[in-house]
């Protein structure tokens, strides 16, 4: 026992991910380097991915490295190097600005962590696999016929969102 | 396992990304703290779709729905900051005040 936790293959995966999620957080807060911090924030998506797979939600976590772990993160290395104005260095900020917001976040993790922890939550029938063997078919199926709409709209917006970006990002002509 | 430890989990990423954006100058270092509190929403949905009395998708797929509009999110926040960029040549958050009353 750990902490009233039993210890088993999957407590441990889930402890060494929580590390590497948190370690990579704190790192990517610490750091002065912004392409140090783009390197960090791979570092959080490659865990919160390896805690999709723990959960068994195998095609969130794939799809979370791609996106994530694959296409953000190199989307904001390119920004990251595009604006880059000689010194690649953070200004250190107020140091009162940076306690204050430090204690707001402080006080809000605090109450989420006690509200979860005095909260009873309902324990259901808990399996490795509780989405059955093919999570695919099954998020298929719900997109297609309960979330179709959802779908629609938000195939939708993806469009209007990369067209506007494109219009935004361009050089305006004379 | 249980559920409370994911929840817990996502509330820490949720407090560091909220101290990220509010303390840091570089407007995309604050996009990218932006982006690790959806991370930390999309281990709460998944966590409590795994644990539910009664499991169903339904939390993987509100967790797809939320990365695809993280996507576009970030696709329109970094052309802005490149139109910014492009307009005032700096990536400080302080210098883009100028439609503030």
């Amino acid at each position: 026992m750990f902490f009233g936790v039993p210890i088993t293959g999957a407590t441990i995966a889930f402890f060494v991910l929580a590390l590497i999620i948190i370690a990579s957080g704190v790192f990517l807060m610490s750091l002065q380097k912004v392409m140090h911090m783009a390197l960090a924030l791979g570092g959080v998506f490659l865990g919160v991915a390896g805690i999709f797979f723990l959960l068994g939600a195998d095609f969130v976590a794939v799809v979370q490295i791609m996106i994530y772990a694959g296409a953000i993160t190199i989307l904001m290395v390119f920004a990251l190097t595009l604006t880059q104005t000689g010194d690649d260095t953070e200004p250190s900020g107020h140091i009162v600005h940076k306690v204050v917001a430090f204690l707001v976040s402080a006080v809000i993790v605090v109450a989420v962590l006690l509200t979860v922890k005095a909260t009873p939550w309902p324990v259901g029938q808990v399996g490795v696999q509780p989405f059955g063997p093919n999570v695919v078919a099954e998020i298929g199926k719900a997109m297609f016929h309960v979330y179709t709409i959802p779908f629609e709209l938000v195939s939708l917006v993806l469009t209007v969102a990369l067209v506007g970006a494109a219009v935004i990002a361009r050089k305006e002509e004379e | 396992m249980t559920l409370q430890p994911f929840l817990a989990l996502g509330a820490i990423l949720f407090g560091i990304g909220l101290f990220g954006a509010l303390t840091r100058r570089n407007a995309i270092i604050v996009l990218i703290s932006i982006e690790m509190m959806l991370n930390a929403s999309n281990i709460n949905l998944v966590a409590f779709s795994h644990f539910a009395v009664n499991v169903t998708i339904d939390g993987l797929v509100y967790a797809l729905f939320n990365i695809a509009l993280a996507g576009a999110e970030v696709a329109v926040g970094l052309a802005i900051l490149l139109a910014i960029f492009r307009a005032k040549n700096s990536n400080d958050i302080r210098d883009m005040n100028s439609m503030k009353w």
